[in-house]
């Protein structure tokens, strides 16, 4: 069983546990070098999802979102979490896309439900919302109804169709 | 052999014998998204039999059709695809929403779904259920044969007045307030689609 809490003083990090969910929470700017690390070192082979949570008015957060990458070890079947934070103005992590091509769609998702942009993503646009989308629906600030997006459309009358 | 000609001539409008022509033969354009067309295609199969109404013949092609059946939720995504389907299909054509998502949107009451697809397109009838029953639509399609029967003209010239939507307003006073209301936004952005016909 890897030892994470080595790897957690390895880059400043911390360690928790949830019902064998094992979760390594780091900084932002040690993210990219933590996963390299842990593909190539480790043996973390697959990237299974990203995906990312918004703390606002969260009690007791005091970052505004986290990011979480699930990962497997395909080798011995072993997974882990990491988890990093990132902040208002313009939340930034860099792309994962060298490392796992997998990560495409799935940055692709954060991006468009939450504005979280990954420089070094080859091709980051909206893969769920209209291109002409301006809000980024996942976040806790836009309310749940829309902001009349939903029924912005020209009306079609019998007499004109 | 005194009138040869009663049993082999018939008199009538021209409008009742379209019309007669039209309600027995309409050809679905079947817009299933959700579960509703689950229920659309039973409704077509052998057991309930849309044949016998005249209207088994679901068309793929909207060129090819004159009853819209728009069966589930409509998202913003696909709404100009409805609405460019719906300008696609040849007149004379009529509409029927399926099922409560279509009609108002049903339980999905988010951001994506749109709140009934009247708001954009005329409809002529409303089929309830969630999904309805097969037997449901088969009665809508006999209440539709009825519309078409009373009120078709051969040139379709009934649709010339029908100058206003008579779906709710699309962006309602409610809409508006409760996008206002919503803590953080400074001013409302409101999304502008691309307009239909433009590519």
């Amino acid at each position: 069983m890897l030892d994470l809490a080595a790897i957690a003083i390895r880059f400043q990090g911390s360690t928790s546990e949830f019902r064998s969910n094992r979760r390594l929470i780091v900084p932002a700017e040690r993210l990219l070098e933590t996963l390299k690390a842990m593909k190539s070192e480790f043996g973390f082979d697959m990237l299974v999802d990203i995906t990312a949570v918004d703390y606002l008015e969260y009690e007791g957060a005091t970052d505004r979102f986290g990011v979480v990458y699930c990962l497997l070890n395909t080798g011995s079947g072993e997974r882990v979490i990491v988890k990093t934070h990132v902040n208002d103005p313009d939340p930034s992590l860099p792309s994962v896309y060298e490392l796992w091509w997998g990560a495409d769609w799935m940055e692709r998702e954060v991006y468009d439900m939450f504005g979280i942009r990954f420089p070094g993503h080859p091709d980051l646009r909206r893969i769920l919302m209209p291109d002409e989308f301006t809000a980024y629906p996942l976040r806790k600030d836009y309310p749940l109804k829309g902001r009349g997006e939903r029924h912005n459309f020209p009306v079609i009358t019998r007499a004109e169709s | 052999m005194s009138n040869p000609l009663s049993d082999n001539v018939f008199l009538t409008q021209l409008d009742a014998a379209a019309n007669w022509a039209r309600k027995n033969s309409l050809w679905p354009m079947p817009f299933a998204t959700a579960c509703c067309g689950i229920e659309l295609m039973a409704t077509a199969s052998s057991r309930f039999d849309l044949a016998r109404f005249g209207a088994e013949v679901m068309r793929f092609s909207p060129r090819q059709c004159d009853l819209m059946i728009v069966a589930g939720r409509v998202v913003m995504k696909m709404l100009p695809v409805l609405q460019r389907i719906w300008l696609q299909m040849p007149e004379p054509k009529w509409c029927i929403s399926m099922g409560a998502c279509a009609c108002t949107g049903g339980v999905f009451d988010t951001y994506a779904v749109v709140q009934g697809v009247d708001r954009f397109i005329p409809v002529d009838l409303y089929v309830p259920g969630c999904p309805p029953r097969p037997e449901q639509l088969i009665a809508a399609l006999i209440e539709m044969q009825k519309i078409v029967q009373t009120t078709g003209t051969v040139t379709g010239r009934e649709f010339r007045d029908r100058t206003r939507a008579t779906g709710p307003v699309p962006l309602e006073l409610d809409e508006i307030r409760r996008s206002r209301e919503a803590t953080f936004v400074d001013q409302l952005e409101i999304f502008q689609p691309p307009k239909i016909g433009a590519n």
